[in-house]
């Protein structure tokens, strides 16, 4: 029974088909070519991961690629491009879930021709994608998921690597942060997504918690759905319980609300709020957060970074560009492209030459490289994946401004676990080899 | 075995994207696959189109197609592709015969509601489950075919396509000889008028029964070769946005002919791919335009569903 | 005993706002017969426009806090008005007479289409307007602390349950609606001007969803997504009580923000599942919902 649509869709379809390949071919010619250093950018371009970490990233990466270009960046980073050879960056939506992106990381890598990829903050789009980059054998940085599961799986991997850091330094430093700050702590409570983010920030906390502050006790703890929006009835649950302390890896509107929410009905004053993503909406909390509210950024990023050259120089560009100040995403950003630079220029090529994903591979395994952040020194996951310190700090309003006091910082040798033991293992052994001042 | 017009060309069609498999770049060859795959649980929603049924959780089957996969080589030590496929649809149907017996007392929209209610019942259980990874689900690897490992990525992304070729011929033919026969015709007589069927001495209840249980069992075969193809399971098969999607293309196809699903889904990864890349911020628009489109202007494409009668014109 | 106060007064908050949400659902539903799936965008584009408005004023610190309740209202009658009667008058008229289920899909293409019209217009950042919020203080129960302006939403939500009920029950126009909910194709012959009371009716609807996003808008922070979020409550709870009943969104809205809140205050593993466990517990005893009319099977 053939119909005029189904005569149409045939037609229309093999038309599409044939401009597809055409366009696919002809953009695959085009790429291989240039002379440029393509690099694939992945971020949260829509939906509700876009506002918090997809944006500062994309705006990240196009004030430091354009400045790039120009060979503006201070020594040792002043060279123009990557290697000389001036960057095209494609940026391209990470929404639509693992699949989608598994799909849209082929299209990068064959149809668009990139020579490197950096991206993802899903952890569960860095799980999938982990395995392609090494059939494709493409060098892949993903700059800012935090799933301990990275380089478990992917023990031997070639060409993928982490910038960012792995999602237990972040409980284990909190936790270090509450021992040093307020050790007479006993009643804890939390609230997360109920997602394997949220699961997993909680199981290192509480963890680490009975470790490091034994005389505590989990007074009550809640999973709303990630995206809910309104936690009234969590946070009388929360509430009834008297916690002195309220830990929340929540992030982005979900942590505005609750920040908004909790606050209004007084459990910020009752107890402490403790954010590890908390950096995130410095700018945004204004009045309605209270001073004393704990807040990190994943490490020595955003409003923590260090006074150095490259960072004193970024965030004036930045600042510049957009009239913020980055941050923690954006900084990251920031840093996996820098270690991507470092890689290009310190494999021992000639000027101009495009690295392959081996060289590149070669260059940033095991290395230590100077970022916005401080020294990067790859020296987990088999040289792969990043270590550095992290850094907590209470937050503070005053007169208009949002600043930090307070802040602690934790060497990476105090909360990373070593080479080879996983994180629920290094803190259920009670942090073995740690090395903290 | 005789076969008609239909089938031939399907088989010639199969044939030829083998063939085209050899030549064409990889990123062709993965969107294809997907393609091919999700048209196979839009199958499955088009089979229970045919008879009057909406399901806004086909994501469901899907899911446990693909899930099973994964936790066969996982958990279960089944790295053999073909038997941890049969698995999927194994289980898929085991659960659709339990669920169907609740869902087919239900039409229209509180059909919809129900098989959305347990798709997301599934959402929430593998949410819980950090042994399965939660929402960011586990990979899929190291799986045979007969013994026989492919080597590399680029053999094995081809095998699954042919794979997926050569099941989604196969489906298509069944399909195509199911709504010729007498019970898809029948299936189609229960979309327009339940009570008549009745008259005739049949029971819908046990067609929407056995349909829907078939188009389990299709659904879930798409879930498995998706997640041989990507290599990767996560929650989100199991979520209404995803059960959205398969109606989307299902629309986009229309219900005349079985090859429908299979031209609409790749004419839908095609487009989106491309929107995705020429118009990042606005691909969504995109789609949704495209949809009023073909609704709109192409009515002949949705002509069996708006030939239907509503309930009630008749005074 | 603390416990059992919050879960009767969260569950009474979140009921309303549930209500809110699904009211407009519900009364397009039971008049037009068409399931709007872009009733969630209808809610965000309230909440955007209620954050914008109220963000800019107190940005420019233009007068006192009370008149942002005001803008709130305004904001979401104002969006819903103009959003209601473009894609009434411009789409859904020339689709009148297909499939139901074709309406759906027509509705979820609008949805796609919104969503990314509202990140044209808005951007990606989230909008924190929280000052109508905060500015109505607290109120103490003990150990419990309860926000005022979750208290007056109570109030609120009964308020336009009044208001709605009154509408169709009092007055004429309402007289003529309800008789269009029950035989589209005899009011036709009766003379109504069906055409007319499909674009009030829609209008109403989309002014409801704004309304409860506007409303909403200040506890919250506006992203993008979480029209998203809502479609599926929404739908559950129409369901529930009953497509194109009022009364029924309100039971059902109460059956459903009690279960969750004693869920999440003594059970919270099963606090994802609550929705769906109390529409199919509902369902399986009355297939239409608890205040649905079974209708005639006409042969």
């Amino acid at each position: 029974m053939k119909n005029n649509k189904t005569t149409f869709s045939k037609y229309l379809v093999s038309g599409v088909a044939a401009l597809a390949l055409t366009a696919g071919l002809a953009s695959g010619a085009s790429a291989a070519e240039n002379g440029k250093f393509r690099i694939g950018i992945v971020t949260f371009l829509s939906g509700p991961a876009a506002g918090p970490f997809g944006v500062p990233s994309a705006n990240a990466a196009k004030v430091l690629v354009e400045a790039l270009n120009k060979g503006e960046l201070p020594a040792p980073y002043n060279k123009i491009g990557i290697n000389g050879a001036e960057i095209e960056a494609v940026i391209i939506d990470e929404a639509g879930g693992a699949t989608k992106q598994v799909e849209e990381y082929r299209n990068l890598v064959q149809r668009q021709k990139v020579d490197a990829v950096i991206g993802y903050v899903s952890s569960g789009d860095c799980l999938a994608v982990a395995p392609v980059a090494e059939e494709l054998k493409t060098f892949t940085i993903a700059y800012d998921c935090g799933t301990s599961r990275l380089f478990v799986e992917n023990s031997d991997a070639k060409y993928m690597f982490r910038t960012g850091l792995d999602a237990s330094v972040d409980n284990i430093g909190a936790v270090r942060y509450l021992a040093a700050t307020r050790p007479d702590v006993t009643r804890l409570s939390g609230i997360q997504q109920n997602y394997s983010w949220g699961q997993d920030s909680w199981a290192d906390f509480t963890a680490a918690a009975a470790k490091l502050l034994p005389e505590s006790e989990i007074v009550e703890e809640q999973f709303p759905k990630i995206y809910q929006g309104q936690y009234g009835a969590e946070i009388s649950a929360l509430s009834v319980k008297r916690p002195e302390i309220v830990h929340s890896s929540f992030w982005g509107g979900d942590m505005e609300a609750l920040v908004l929410q909790a606050n209004a009905r007084g459990l910020l004053e009752d107890a402490t709020g403790l954010l590890t993503c908390g950096e995130a909406s410095l700018a945004t909390y204004k009045d309605q957060a209270p001073n004393g509210m704990i807040i990190g950024a994943r490490g020595p990023f955003g409003a923590f970074a260090p006074e150095n050259e490259l960072n004193t120089w970024f965030k004036g560009v930045y600042n510049a560009a957009y009239d913020l100040d980055p941050v923690y995403p954006a900084t990251k950003m920031a840093q996996a492209i820098l270690g991507l630079k470092f890689a290009a220029e310190n494999a021992g090529l000639a000027d101009k030459e495009i690295p392959t994903a081996d060289q590149l591979a070669a260059g940033l395994k095991g290395a230590s490289f100077p970022s916005v952040s401080g020294t990067v020194e790859m020296a987990r996951g088999n040289g792969h994946q990043a270590m550095q310190g992290i850094s907590y700090g209470e937050y503070h309003y005053e007169d208009g401004k949002a600043s930090i006091v307070n802040s602690v910082s934790f060497s990476g040798e105090c909360v990373t676990p070593p080479e080879g033991v996983s994180a629920a293992d290094w803190i259920a052994q009670g942090f073995p080899g740690a090395q903290c001042n | 075995m005789r076969f008609d017009k239909t089938e031939i060309s399907l088989a010639a069609v199969a044939i030829a994207l083998v063939l085209f498999g050899f030549v064409s770049p990889g990123w062709l060859i993965f969107l294809l696959t997907i393609a091919f795959a999700k048209a196979l649980v839009v199958q499955g929603v088009v089979m229970q189109m045919r008879s009057g049924l909406v399901s806004f959780g086909q994501g469901l089957f899907y899911c446990i197609g693909g899930y099973t996969v994964g936790m066969g080589g996982q958990f279960f030590g089944i790295h053999d592709a073909i038997a941890a496929l049969s698995l999927g649809m194994l289980v898929a149907i085991a659960v659709a015969m339990v669920l169907g017996l609740l869902l087919t007392r239900y039409r229209d929209i509180f059909f919809a509601m129900l098989s959305l209610a347990f798709s997301m019942i599934l959402f929430g259980i593998l949410v819980k489950s950090p042994e399965l990874g939660s929402t960011d689900g586990f990979n899929v690897h190291n799986w045979t075919i007969f013994g026989w490992a492919p080597d590399g990525g680029e053999s094995s992304q081809h095998t699954v396509f042919t794979l997926t070729i050569l099941a989604g011929l196969v489906i298509a033919v069944l399909i195509h000889r199911y709504t010729k026969a007498g019970i898809g015709v029948i299936c189609e007589a229960v979309r327009e008028n339940e009570v008549r069927v009745e008259y005739l001495g049949l029971s819908p209840r046990w067609l929407l029964y056995g349909n829907y249980v078939s188009a389990a069992a299709v659904s879930a075969l798409g879930g498995g070769l998706t997640a041989l193809a990507t290599g990767h399971v996560d929650p989100e098969m199991a979520y209404w946005t995803t059960s959205g999607e398969f109606i989307f293309i299902a629309l986009l196809g229309g219900l005349g002919h079985v090859a429908a699903p299979f031209i609409a889904a790749v004419v839908f990864s095609v487009v989106r791919t491309y929107a995705i890349e020429l118009v990042p911020h606005t691909w969504q628009m995109i789609l949704g335009f495209t949809l009023l489109g073909v609704i709109v202007f192409l009515p002949k494409g949705l002509w069996s569903l708006v030939s239907r009668k509503k309930a009630g014109e008749r005074a | 005993m603390t416990s059992l106060l919050a879960v009767l007064i969260d569950g009474s908050i979140y009921a309303s706002w549930l209500f809110l949400v699904a009211a407009g659902l519900t009364v397009i539903y039971g008049v037009m017969r068409i399931l709007n799936m872009a009733h969630g965008s209808f809610y965000a584009i309230g909440a955007y426009s209620a954050a914008s408005l109220v963000g800019w004023y107190f940005n420019n610190g233009i007068g006192p806090a009370w008149i942002s309740y005001l803008l709130l209202v305004g904001a979401a009658l104002v969006a819903g008005l103009i959003v209601g009667v473009i894609i009434e008058r411009g789409l859904l008229r020339l689709m009148y007479g297909r499939d139901e289920i074709l309406m759906v899909i027509i509705t979820y293409a609008l949805l796609l289409i919104l969503e990314d019209t509202m990140k044209i217009v808005w951007g990606v950042n989230p909008y924190f307007a929280y000052q109508p919020y905060s500015e109505l203080g607290r109120t103490s129960l003990g150990l419990l602390k309860v926000s005022n302006y979750d208290l007056s939403l109570v109030g609120v939500s009964a308020v336009i349950g009044l208001v709605l009920w009154g509408l169709l029950e009092r007055t004429n126009t309402g007289k003529v609606l309800r008789a269009v909910i029950h035989d589209r194709e005899i009011a036709v012959a009766m003379g109504v001007n069906v055409r007319l009371m499909f674009t009030i009716t829609f209008v109403i609807g989309t002014i409801l969803g704004a309304l409860a996003g506007a409303l909403t808008a200040p506890a919250i922070s506006v992203v993008p997504g979480i029209g998203i979020e809502v479609i599926v409550l929404a739908f559950a709870v129409v369901v529930i009580g009953g497509l194109g009943s009022i009364g029924g969104a309100a039971v059902g809205a109460l059956l459903v923000g009690l279960s969750r809140a004693a869920a999440v205050h003594y059970a919270p593993e099963f606090e994802l599942f609550v929705i769906y466990g109390v529409m199919s517990l509902v369902l399986a005893f009355r297939p239409e919902g608890l205040f649905g009319r079974t209708l005639a099977r006409k042969i």
